[in-house]
């Protein structure tokens, strides 16, 4: 599949934002943060899931009609993300406001807690529900998002809490460290699990015809098509190889490593920046079966 | 329950582009919009189109085999398209089982046409909204056409009669019968989205010719499978007699 860079910062931007939320409201939980701490915790998760939402918009053809895309969540995990996106959002604008006033906020942090996770579930499974992009029809796809977006929250919240709260930084460091370390196995074993995988379509099955070599001479247009340009990444097998090997260090072995250096401000930057490659890699790596059709000009 | 579709022969088709030239035509014209293109006269010509043709070369040379392959929607039975679009705008009609989009609720983010195997929606690049072969639903109920013309462009423009339409689910139409008794199959039918579109294979083609055919069974003379006279000289059956 091609990679969009606006769904690649939908998915990193708002990734980040749940975990950022996630983060905060472990640390509520456990009693150790300032209401003044938690606030601007929450200005910056709506920032990232706002900043998130408008590059969504970016992805549609039709930006203005986006307000019917919530109508069919009884069958459309999109239409459910489309749900689960405000409804978080919501739920953490109300919380920051919560502690703001010093009203009492544990509700609306399991609220959002929960909201946070659904909203992962959803992203995730818009990919992970196309039976035939085999590379994203796993658990894993789920797992991944969870876990990935976890890391980055954790790691983002411990930079912040090493510029205002030093006390918090350091568990939230470990805790980030953690989330890492876990999506780096979650990954690698989709990696692993992609690696293995064998196309149930073939040529055969997609025109019908059980010789065992058929060649494409024509399909059907001199030049490119919508075809052609949706769901080929468009780049050489190296550079894929390459984005594989930038995204297992910058997303995983430098943050950790950067954590353990207790440098969680740089370590934010190049995870994000790194799962920005993962996430391209995770389209361009998607072969879908309609390629098959589209393989020779003319 | 109707379940209109195509029934493409490819032992029949000649890969003349007929139906997709006809299919451009009607369907750029209709009270839906044009449809896009770009460069047509360009280096690098692009436009959205219903229906392609697609050429495969079958064997390895020089026993090789040409199968032109015409490509549209196949209005599955089961559309993976239709449940994951976000609006409402894919569905599948109840009462025939087209699968059409509605261009007015179509945001333009193109998750069906991830959702679709086959590659059959294409999205129309100045309009902004995902597009496919509708099977000229703006032609086959028109009661201001001859009702021979009440069928799908294509359809009319096939020089060869490749293409059958027809209600798939009524066992005795020409679509089923074709199906039914000429091997028809669909394509990739490990997704199971039953693809209600069927295509009938390429089949070989020989004359097999019995002696009693090379006589016309209708000659008044009978001269036809008459043996030529042997010659006076040639010895007969009995030894005795000759001619």
């Amino acid at each position: 599949m091609r990679p969009a860079l606006s769904v690649i910062l939908l998915t990193t931007l708002i990734g980040a934002g749940q975990g950022l939320f996630l983060a905060l409201a472990a640390v509520e939980a456990l009693g150790e943060a300032s209401p003044g701490f938690l606030v601007f915790g929450a200005v910056m998760v709506l920032a990232l899931l706002g900043a998130g939402l408008a590059a969504s918009f970016f992805h549609l053809g039709h930006p203005e009609r986006a307000w019917r895309s919530a109508a069919m969540w009884r069958t459309s995990w999109l239409s459910r993300e489309v749900i689960a996106l405000p409804a978080f959002m919501a739920a953490a604008f109300a919380w920051g406001a919560a502690h703001w006033l010093g009203w009492p906020t544990l509700a609306l942090a399991g609220a959002g807690a929960v909201l946070a996770v659904a909203l992962f579930v959803c992203t995730a499974m818009i990919y992970a529900c196309l039976r035939f992009l085999q590379e994203w029809h796993s658990a894993l796809t789920v797992v991944n998002y969870l876990v990935l977006g976890c890391a980055s929250g954790f790691t983002l919240a411990s930079a912040y809490a090493a510029w205002t709260g030093p006390g918090l930084a350091r568990p939230l460091a470990a805790a980030a460290l953690g989330w890492t370390l876990l999506g780096l196995a979650t990954r690698g074993a989709s990696l692993a699990r992609n690696a293995r995988l064998k196309a149930r379509s073939s040529l055969q099955s997609a025109i019908g015809v059980k010789h065992p070599r058929i060649a494409q001479k024509s399909q059907g247009a001199i030049a490119g098509s919508f075809n052609t340009r949706e769901f080929f990444h468009g780049s050489k097998p190296g550079v894929l190889r390459s984005v594989k090997w930038i995204f297992l260090l910058g997303a995983f072995v430098l943050p950790a490593a950067l954590l353990l250096a207790g440098l969680p401000t740089p370590a934010f930057i190049v995870q994000f920046a790194g799962l920005m490659f993962e996430r391209w890699f995770f389209f361009a790596q998607a072969n879908h079966p309609q390629n098959l059709y589209y393989q020779a000009v003319s | 329950m109707t379940q209109l579709a195509l029934v493409i022969d490819l032992n029949v088709c000649v890969g003349c582009h007929a139906c997709v030239t006809s299919c451009k035509q009607w369907n750029t014209s209709g009270a839906a919009g044009y449809l896009s293109d770009d460069n047509p006269y360009g280096a690098d010509p692009t436009g959205t189109f219903f229906n392609r043709v697609q050429t495969f070369e079958v064997g390895e040379f020089p026993n090789t085999e040409t199968v032109h392959f015409p490509k549209s929607c196949l209005h599955c039975e089961d559309p993976p398209c239709v449940p994951v679009c976000p609006t409402g705008a894919s569905y599948k009609r109840a009462e025939d089982g087209i699968v059409l989009v509605d261009y007015d609720k179509c945001i333009g983010c193109k998750y069906c046409s991830w959702a679709c195997p086959y590659g059959a929606r294409e999205i129309d690049e100045h309009q902004k909204v995902m597009k496919k072969c509708t099977l000229c639903v703006d032609r086959i109920y028109d009661p201001q056409l001859p009702e021979s013309e009440r069928k799908p462009a294509c359809v009319l423009a096939c020089p060869t009669s490749a293409r059958i339409f027809g209600d798939i689910h009524d066992p005795e139409s020409q679509a089923s019968k074709a199906i039914r008794e000429q091997g028809g199959y669909a394509l990739m039918p490990e997704w199971g989205t039953q693809p209600a579109n069927h295509y009938l294979p390429r089949r070989r083609t020989e004359i097999r010719i019995h002696p009693d055919e090379l006589e016309r069974h209708d000659n008044p003379l009978k001269v036809d499978g008459l043996l030529p006279r042997p010659s006076s000289k040639d010895p007969a059956l009995d030894d005795v007699t000759s001619w």
